[in-house]
């Protein structure tokens, strides 16, 4: 959302969190077993599930590359998961360019090269959310790619930042996105490269705060990076090896 | 594939060991998300579903003035079963959605006057949403148990004084549902009849039978599914089995 061209104050934020604080975070893997891989990254009220199938068959033939595979994410909220009205059904112009910018992220990670002519499928689906949508969506993929056994290079962790009247903070939620008029800056970051796969902006930031942004923002990945890490390694650890 | 299920089926046994008429385990879970009206969560052995409940005020129907308005729609998304494709919904889609609405509109489930706000110019809009998550078959009685499941925990929302909807603020007034109703489908492979199946024995099923019916185990809705046929003493065998069942399903609600 825009920010608003009257800046309300905002001296400290409305759930009591501090201003680098993460909501409430929680991971899981292994969730769809229909799927070869799946994951669920929860952060406040938002969800979201993530499930991969592949790398398999690409229809239609003519997308095929024969020099690698391709990677096919699809971000879509479930019509009951928006506060407001139902979301229709179907996808729309935000749901593309987020499924898009969804794929542009995980890239880095992966080499398909191995399985020529296939598709990697990503399916991202929200039960419920509080802005910071896309990112919970790109930590749960990671997570869900991770779970396929795809050959990759690093996870990637996703995160929201904000900036407002000067103040740098972590995680906004849906009222400090909508009804604040916070900057929203959606990032992911793979830590053992120490690269940036997802940058977007809304809002106005001065470019003397930029790198503090970006700094804050490592931090706080390498927090859900970590609980991305747990969650693999718990499912990893329960499953049975039979010989 | 087919061959193989029978050739089980014909032994008295199934992929999983079950009987044939044996449900696997229901568990109902009550406002899975917060952005709902009302919420639910139903897992069927592996099989998971999420409904959720939208509400919104709406011009009622030309023919039904004073009545509010219900729809029922099923998303079998692509996350949850290899065999689903992104795009509009396709037949199976549909069916799965009509088949639920037929059960909660025939049995009356809610009562629709009292969703009336101004005859003929406001009344709510009841709008049932149910998405698969894994689809370990059956997903006619998850996605029925799903729909019901989220009404019972749907909420109004609050309506400010200009008459728009403030979905930030939710009353505590409950969706007017007068009727639980249950569907159970019973489908045949061969000359057995089965309950609960398995993707595997949905693949190779002969007939399929969705039976809903209302507390007081009144038939409200019926619908027969596959290219195969029931013999008379087969339906009402599925009839009773259904009813029968349909107990387990209503322990899960509560």
């Amino acid at each position: 959302m825009a920010a608003k061209a009257v800046k309300i104050d905002y001296p400290k934020r409305h759930d009591g969190r501090n201003w680098e604080d993460l909501r409430e975070i929680e991971a899981k893997v292994g969730i769809i077993p229909r799927a070869d891989g799946s994951a669920m990254f929860r952060i406040g009220h938002t969800v979201a599930y993530a499930a991969v199938y592949g790398p398999r068959e690409l229809h239609p033939k003519f997308m095929q590359n024969p020099e690698t595979g391709i990677l096919r994410c699809r971000y879509n909220m479930m019509p009951f998961s928006g506060h407001g009205e139902r979301v229709r059904p179907g996808t729309s112009r935000r749901s593309q360019e987020i499924s898009m910018l969804t794929s542009k992220a995980l890239m880095p990670v992966l080499d398909l090269k191995e399985c020529p002519n296939s598709v990697v499928d990503v399916f991202i689906e929200l039960p419920e959310t509080d802005a910071g949508t896309r990112c919970a969506g790109i930590t749960a993929a990671a997570m869900a790619l991770a779970d396929a056994g795809l050959v990759m290079k690093d996870l990637v962790a996703s995160l929201s930042m904000g900036h407002y009247n000067g103040r740098i903070m972590a995680d906004i939620d849906g009222y400090e996105d909508c009804d604040v008029g916070i900057s929203d800056i959606p990032l992911a970051y793979i830590p053992t490269l120490d690269k940036f796969s997802l940058l977007q902006l809304d809002g106005d930031v001065p470019k003397e705060d930029l790198m503090k942004i970006l700094t804050i923002a490592k931090k706080k990945a390498m927090d859900i990076y970590k609980v991305q890490q747990q969650a693999l390694k718990a499912k990893f650890a329960t499953e049975k090896v039979e010989r | 594939m087919k061959d193989n299920i029978l050739k089980y089926i014909v032994k008295g046994m199934r992929y999983d060991r079950r009987k044939f008429d044996e449900y696997r385990t229901v568990t109902v879970e009550y406002g899975v998300s917060h952005a709902a009206e009302g919420s639910a969560r139903v897992r069927i052995g592996e099989t998971e579903v999420i409904a959720g409940v939208k509400l919104s005020l709406e011009k009622p129907y030309p023919d039904t003035p004073s009545q509010g308005n219900l729809m029922i729609n099923a998303e079998l998304t692509p996350m949850s079963s290899p065999l689903f494709e992104t795009g509009p919904p396709g037949e199976q889609a549909i069916e799965l959605s009509r088949v639920i609405d037929r059960g909660i509109r025939e049995s009356k489930a809610i009562d629709l006057t009292k969703l009336c706000v101004k005859e003929g110019e406001k009344v709510w809009s009841v709008m049932v949403d149910i998405v698969t998550v894994n689809d370990a078959g059956n997903l006619f009685d998850a996605g029925a148990l799903a729909a019901i499941a989220a009404l019972k925990n749907a909420v109004f929302p609050t309506v400010k004084e200009d008459g728009s909807v403030d979905y930030a603020k939710k009353t505590d007034k409950h969706v007017p549902l007068v009727q639980t109703p249950i569907a159970i489908t019973v489908i045949k492979i061969g000359d057995q009849l089965i309950i609960d199946p398995l993707p595997e024995e949905e693949a190779a099923l002969d007939a399929r039978l969705t039976i809903a019916f209302n507390d007081a185990n009144m038939l409200c809705a019926m619908q027969k599914g596959g290219p195969g046929y029931f013999t008379t003493e087969e339906l009402i065998q599925a009839a009773d089995i259904a009813i029968e069942k349909g107990k387990e399903l209503r322990r899960a609600l509560d």
